[in-house]
C-alpha cells in the first residue's frame, strides 16, 4: 500500500471523455429544444414522421438530461472522487465502459426515439432494450464507485460523495422499478401497471428523477467544485448533513404533487402538498451553504466567470424550490397544471439551476485537463451574460403564459358558462411561445461560445502532459 | 465539534449507504404499496370494455407520435373542466390503460372524452392538416399516417401479452385481431367516405384509420354509464 503524500495517478482520461460528450449532447439537445419551441410557435416547422414535436420533445428532454447534465455529473463525479479519495478509480475498464456504454445508450435513444419507439412515460421513454442497457451501464458506474470508495486513502468522505451514493442508490432503484415492462417485440413493450396505479409508479419516479439527477447530483458538484473556485471549505459541514438526509427523505415522498386532482388515493395527493411544503427547508439548507461558502469572496464573483454561474444558478436553485412548494398547493396547482407554468418552473430549474451549475463545472475541469488555461475569460463572462439573458428571456415569457393559460381555462361569463374556447388560449399565448424561442436561441447561442472556447483551450493544451499529482489534502473538507 | 456523531456514517461507505437506501425505500414502500392493494378494491365501470385491436393499434401509434406531449387525457373534478370536456375522469377507467396517457401538458385540448364528439371524417381531415380545420391551431400535420398502411403483423402478439397482464381477451379474438382490425378499419373507411371524401386503397387501411378508430373509443364506459355520467361514483 502507498503511504501519505506519494504520487497517485488519477484516471482523467474517462473525465475528459465526459466533459466533451456531455457539451456535445447539451449542444444537440437544446438545439432540438430550440426546435421544438420554434415548432410550437410556428406549426410549418414541423417535418413527416421523422421531426414533429411529438418525436422532438422527449429527444429533447433526454438528450439534455441524460447526454447534458449526466454526462458533466459523471464527469465531475469521476474528477472530485478521485481526489476527495485520493485514489485512482476502480477500474479503468468500468470507466471506459462507463463512457462509451453510455454514449452508446444516448445515441441508440435518439435514434430510437425519433423512430417512435417509446414507453411515453416522461424521462422513462426509451424502450426495455435501452432500459435494460442504462441499469446494465448504471451498475458499472456503482461498482467503479463503490469500488473506489472501498479502497479510498481519505478516511472521510466529504458531503459531494453523499449526494453522489444518494444519486447512485435512488436512481437505480427508480430506473428498475419504473421500467418493469412485458415486452412484445425487440422495440414494443406494455407497462406491467395500468391506468392510475401505472402514473402513481411512473410520477414516483418521474418526481424523484428531478430530484437524483437535477438535484442532488448537482448539488454534489456544486459541494464539490464551489468551495474549490473560492478556495476555502464549504460553509457549514453541519448544515451539510442536516440538509443532506433530510432532503433525501423528504424528497422521495413528494411525486404525487404531480398528480393533484387526478382520480390517485386523496391520502397521497396530500403526502405530496405537505411533503413538498417540507421540501424548502433542506432545499435552502444547500442553497444558502452555497451561499454562504463565497461570503468574503464576492468581489471575485464580479470578474469570475465561474462563480456567477454559479451564483446565478444557486439563486435559481433557490427560486425553483419555492416556486415548486407553492405550485404543489391544491389550489395554486389547480392553475399552474397542464400549463406553460409548470414549462417555466422547469427551465428555471434547469436552465437556472442546472445547466449554469454544469458548465461552472465544465469551465472549472476542462483547463485542468488539459494542462492549460481557459482559452478566454472574457469569453467566458459573455457566455453567463448571454445565457442569463436567455433564460430570462424563456421563463419570463412561460409565467405569464402559465397564468394567462390557466386563467383563461377557468373564466366564465356572468350566466356561468365558459369565456374562451380553447383554442382562444391557444392564439393568446402564441406570443409567448415566440418570446421563449427568441430565449432559448440566445441561451443555445451562449453554448456555441462555450464549445468555441473549450475547442480553443483543448488545441492550445494537452491531455498528455504529466499527470500525476500530489495527492494533496482536500481543501474542501472540514468547515465549521 | 457538534457533528461528531455524524461520523460512523462518513467515515463507512457502507453503513453511510445503507443509511441512504433506507432513506429513500421507505418513502417508495409507503407511496407503492398500499395503492397497489388498494388497486384491488378500484372498480372497473360496468360499461368498460378492453380495446378492440384496431383501436389498440391506434392507441399505440398514439403513443408513437407522442400526441400525449401535447394533449392530456385526465379531466379534473372542476365545473370550468367538466363543462369544457366532459364527465371527470375515474379511478376505475384505466385498467386496460398501459402505460396510462394522462400527460403532463395541454398545448391542446384534453381529449379523455373526446370520443365520438366529432364524425371520423372530422378526424381524417384533421390529421391531413389541422389548420384547414382551425387556422390558429399549432398542432403538427399528420398527412403521413394517412399514407402509411397499417402493419397489423403484431396485433395477436399485443393482444395475448395483454391477456397475460389480465385482459380479459378470448383465444379467437387473439387468433382474429388482425382481421378483426381490417374489418374495423373498412367500417371506419366507409363512414369517410360516406362524407364526401374520397379514399384510396391505401388510405382505406391507414394508421390513421386506427388511431381515429382509438380516439372515437375514449371516455365510452362513461359515456355509456349513466351513473358515472352524474358524477356521483
Ligand atoms: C436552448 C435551451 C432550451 C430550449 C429552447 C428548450 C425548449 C423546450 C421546449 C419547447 C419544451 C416543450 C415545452 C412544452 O411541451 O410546452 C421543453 C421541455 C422540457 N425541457 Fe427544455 N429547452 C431548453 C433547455 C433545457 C435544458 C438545459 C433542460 C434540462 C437540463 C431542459 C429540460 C426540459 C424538460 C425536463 C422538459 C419537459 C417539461 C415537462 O414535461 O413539463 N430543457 N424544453
Ligand atoms: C422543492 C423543490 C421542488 C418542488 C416541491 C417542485 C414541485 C413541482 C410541481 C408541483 C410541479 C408541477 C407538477 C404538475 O402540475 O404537473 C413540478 C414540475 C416539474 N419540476 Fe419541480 N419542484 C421543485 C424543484 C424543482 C427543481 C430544482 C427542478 C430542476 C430542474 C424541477 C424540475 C421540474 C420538472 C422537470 C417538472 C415537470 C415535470 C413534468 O410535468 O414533466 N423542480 N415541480
Amino acid at each position: 500500500m502507498s503511504s501519505e503524500g506519494e504520487v497517485v495517478q488519477y484516471d482523467m482520461q474517462v473525465v475528459r471523455g465526459f466533459a466533451i460528450s456531455a457539451l456535445v449532447w447539451g449542444i444537440v439537445g437544446m438545439t432540438v429544444g430550440l426546435l421544438a419551441a420554434i415548432q410550437l410557435a410556428w406549426p410549418e416547422a414541423n417535418a413527416g414522421p421523422w421531426l414533429h414535436f411529438g418525436r422532438i420533445r422527449p429527444l429533447h428532454t433526454n438528450a439534455v438530461i441524460f447526454g447534458f447534465t449526466l454526462g458533466v455529473v459523471f464527469a465531475g463525479s469521476y474528477y472530485g472522487i478521485q481526489r476527495l479519495c485520493r485514489v485512482r478509480m476502480f477500474s479503468d475498464t468500468l470507466s471506459r465502459l462507463n463512457l462509451w456504454g453510455w454514449n452508446a445508450i444516448i445515441v441508440s435513444a435518439a435514434v430510437s426515439l425519433l423512430a417512435g419507439k417509446t414507453t411515453s412515460k416522461e424521462y422513462a421513454e426509451l424502450e426495455w432494450p435501452i432500459d435494460i442497457a442504462i441499469a446494465v451501464v448504471w451498475i458499472i458506474y456503482a461498482i467503479n464507485v463503490f469500488g473506489t470508495l472501498a479502497r479510498r486513502r481519505e478516511r472521510q468522505m466529504y458531503a459531494a460523495i453523499w449526494f453522489w451514493i444518494a444519486t447512485i442508490i435512488t436512481i437505480a432503484m427508480l430506473h428498475i422499478v419504473n421500467s418493469m415492462e412485458l415486452p412484445v417485440s425487440w422495440m414494443k413493450s406494455y407497462s406491467l401497471y395500468a391506468g392510475v396505479y401505472d402514473a402513481n409508479v411512473q410520477w414516483w419516479y418521474g418526481h424523484n428523477a428531478v430530484g437524483f439527477l437535477l438535484t442532488t447530483p448537482i448539488l454534489g458538484l456544486m459541494y464539490y467544485f464551489l468551495p474549490k473556485q473560492v478556495d476555502r471549505p464549504i460553509y457549514s459541514h453541519r448544515l451539510s448533513i442536516l440538509h443532506f438526509w433530510s432532503l433525501i427523505c423528504i424528497y422521495i415522498w413528494a411525486g404525487p404533487h404531480h398528480l393533484i386532482y387526478s382520480p390517485l388515493p386523496d391520502w397521497t395527493q396530500t403526502f405530496g402538498t405537505a411533503f413538498s411544503i417540507m421540501l424548502i427547508l433542506p432545499s435552502w439548507g444547500g442553497m444558502l451553504n452555497g451561499f454562504l461558502t463565497m461570503q468574503g469572496a464576492w468581489d471575485r464573483v464580479r470578474t469570475d466567470p465561474i462563480l456567477k454561474m454559479f451564483a446565478v444558478g444557486l439563486t435559481f436553485y433557490g427560486m425553483s424550490t419555492f416556486e415548486g412548494p407553492m405550485m404543489a398547493i391544491k389550489t395554486v396547482n389547480s392553475l399552474s397544471h397542464f400549463t406553460n407554468w409548470t414549462i417555466g418552473h422547469v427551465h428555471s430549474g434547469a436552465l437556472g439551476w442546472v445547466a449554469l451549475t454544469c458548465f461552472a463545472t465544465l469551465y472549472y475541469m476542462i483547463p485542468r485537463l488539459w494542462h492549460t488555461q481557459l482559452y478566454s475569460v472574457r469569453l467566458a463572462n459573455t457566455h453567463f451574460w448571454i445565457a442569463t439573458l436567455g433564460l430570462l428571456l424563456y421563463v419570463t415569457p412561460m409565467w405569464i403564459s402559465g397564468v394567462t393559460q390557466g386563467l383563461m381555462w377557468r373564466a366564465v361569463n356572468p350566466d356561468g358558462s365558459l369565456a374562451y374556447t380553447f383554442i382562444e388560449s391557444v392564439s393568446a399565448i402564441r406570443v409567448y411561445d415566440v418570446i421563449r424561442a427568441v430565449g432559448g436561441a440566445v441561451f443555445l447561442s451562449g453554448a456555441f461560445v462555450m464549445f468555441y472556447n473549450v475547442i480553443m483551450t483543448i488545441r492550445q493544451g494537452s491531455a498528455a502532459a504529466p499527470e500525476p499529482s500530489l495527492a494533496a489534502t482536500p481543501a474542501v473538507a472540514g468547515g465549521r | 465539534m457538534s457533528h461528531e456523531w455524524h461520523r460512523p456514517l462518513e467515515n463507512h461507505w457502507i453503513r453511510l449507504s445503507t443509511f441512504t437506501f433506507l432513506a429513500v425505500i421507505v418513502g417508495g414502500v409507503c407511496l407503492l404499496i398500499p395503492p397497489f392493494f388498494l388497486q384491488g378494491t378500484i372498480e372497473p365501470l360496468t360499461n368498460l370494455r378492453p380495446y378492440s385491436s384496431l383501436e389498440l393499434e391506434g392507441r399505440d401509434i398514439y403513443i408513437r407520435e407522442g400526441c400525449n406531449t401535447c394533449h392530456s387525457q385526465q379531466v379534473r373534478p372542476f365545473k370550468t373542466e367538466t363543462d369544457r370536456y366532459g364527465p371527470f375522469s375515474l379511478a376505475g377507467e384505466g385498467i386496460y390503460d398501459r402505460p396510462f396517457l394522462w400527460g403532463s401538458r395541454r398545448t391542446g385540448p384534453d381529449l379523455a372524452r373526446v370520443g365520438k364528439k366529432y364524425p371520423d371524417s372530422w378526424h381524417w381531415l384533421h390529421f391531413k392538416n389541422p389548420r384547414d380545420i382551425e387556422p390558429r391551431s399549432n398542432m403538427p400535420e399528420f398527412a403521413f399516417l394517412t399514407e402509411t398502411v397499417l402493419d397489423t403483423s403484431l396485433s395477436s402478439a399485443k393482444l395475448s401479452a395483454l391477456r397475460m397482464l389480465g385482459h380479459p381477451y378470448t383465444d379467437d379474438e387473439i387468433r382474429n385481431a388482425p382481421g378483426d382490425a381490417e374489418r374495423a378499419a373498412g367500417g371506419i373507411a366507409a363512414s369517410i367516405r360516406g362524407a364526401g371524401i374520397v379514399l384510396d386503397a391505401t388510405e382505406a387501411r391507414s394508421e390513421a384509420v386506427a388511431v381515429i378508430a382509438y380516439l372515437q373509443s375514449l371516455g365510452h364506459a362513461v359515456r355509456e354509464d349513466d351513473v358515472a355520467m352524474t358524477g356521483t361514483r
